[in-house]
């Protein structure tokens, strides 16, 4: 795996980051498991999605999101064993171009939540060769948490979608997000302005 | 909205495709992801050519389940298209996403497998069809008439949106006319 001189960060440290940078209401999906307990943990907003379920779908669920809104920046957390179970998404997208996606890959190589087992991918796939393969040319690793930071600055002012892979370790997630999911995506869509509470 | 106020080219003809284009444009959805099939060429053909609609392929049927799904949360109504054996791909995203959410998920499946199937594994994969459906007690409709048609079509799209439940519509080879054996 060819991931030059990046640093190994960590999950939670990375994504509260990103959410210190959302001043415009932008959609966060965050994908199954640690992805979306961190994102959880990070401090809840009405734009965010956990799910719960159907591994591998954040991109697409996000994409549609961005389809929905094109005025609203739209960001998709995955981890790299979600991303291998859909990897066609990737050029699903870049054929579509929305201009306001962002995605974000969280790549420790394992199936942590399971009991750590290495992915097929782990020493041998390299996630952002497979995403400009794909279509998406607008992608990078993140060299370090700067970095990583300036690369987000550099996707809410694009054009194109944009793919940004960060390695972490191999910490579990912070929190644990409450497992209501009438209720998560009752508040997203308050949170979209889609509808108003009861 | 008026039933019958525009006809683009493909959907006035009273073929089964052009009442599906015409039942979805009545009912504001216009997002339509698919993994493609023969018996939906026509559909598709005309979807892709009527500026109303976003239409475009998926790698897979689930993809395009979390697309409608995101969609749909973000405001914007999209329906799936797919054939029988796409359909068995969906178990874990229905029971995970679709149901749980309470996601008005609208599905269309061209039905393969009877009727003059003539692949074995087609056949097997259309049974266990609706045992999922109705595993999860999810709602759908075996269209094989086409006077019937537009009625079970656009009153299951309405049901599926203010009852916040999937939908899945599978179209009978009695109403499409299905795929035969040809070599």
């Amino acid at each position: 795996m060819n991931t030059g001189n990046t640093k190994v960060m960590n999950r939670f440290d990375v994504t509260s980051r990103l959410i210190a940078k959302l001043k415009h209401e932008e959609a966060v999906i965050g994908g199954i498991g640690n992805t979306n307990f961190d994102l959880w943990a990070a401090g809840h907003r009405p734009q965010n999605f956990y799910m719960l379920g159907s591994m591998g779908l954040a991109f697409p669920i996000a994409l549609g999101v961005a389809l929905a809104q094109p005025d609203r920046r739209v960001f998709a957390l995955e981890g790299d064993g979600s991303l291998l179970m859909q990897l066609g998404a990737l050029s699903t997208i870049a054929a579509l171009k929305p201009k306001n996606l962002t995605m974000i890959v969280m790549d420790n190589g394992i199936y942590q939540i399971t009991g750590a087992q290495p992915t097929p991918a782990a020493n041998v796939a390299d996630i952002v060769a497979i995403a400009i393969g794909s279509g998406l040319a607008s992608s990078a690793w993140a060299a370090d948490e700067k970095d990583f930071e300036r690369l987000v600055d550099g996707a809410m002012a694009a054009s194109e979608p944009s793919l940004i892979a960060v390695r972490i370790d191999d910490k579990p997630g912070v929190g644990t997000t409450r497992r209501d999911p009438v209720q998560i995506r009752e508040r997203f869509m308050h949170g979209l302005g889609v509808r108003d509470p009861l | 909205m008026a039933i019958a106020e525009q006809q683009p080219q493909g959907s006035s003809d009273g073929s089964w495709h052009g009442i599906v284009l015409q039942t979805l444009k009545r009912n504001e959805i216009n997002l339509i992801p698919y993994v493609p099939d023969r018996v939906l060429t026509p559909l598709i053909k005309n979807l892709h050519a009527d500026p109303f609609f976003t239409t475009f392929a998926t790698a897979r049927e689930e993809e395009a389940v979390g697309i409608v799904a995101g969609a749909w949360m973000g405001g914007r109504r999209g329906a799936v298209l797919m054939q029988t054996s796409g359909f068995a791909t969906l178990a874990n995203v229905l029971a995970s996403l679709a149901v749980p959410y309470q996601i008005p998920l609208i599905m269309l499946v061209s039905e393969r497998g009877t009727l003059g199937e003539f692949n074995y594994g087609q056949s097997l994969v259309c049974r266990t069809m609706r045992p999922v459906l109705d595993s999860l007690a999810l709602e759908h409709h075996t269209i094989t008439r086409l006077d019937e048609l537009e009625f079970i079509a656009d009153r299951s799209i309405k049901q599926a949106v203010t009852t916040q439940a999937p939908v899945a519509l599978i179209l009978s080879p009695l109403l499409t006319g299905g795929k035969v054996f040809d070599k």
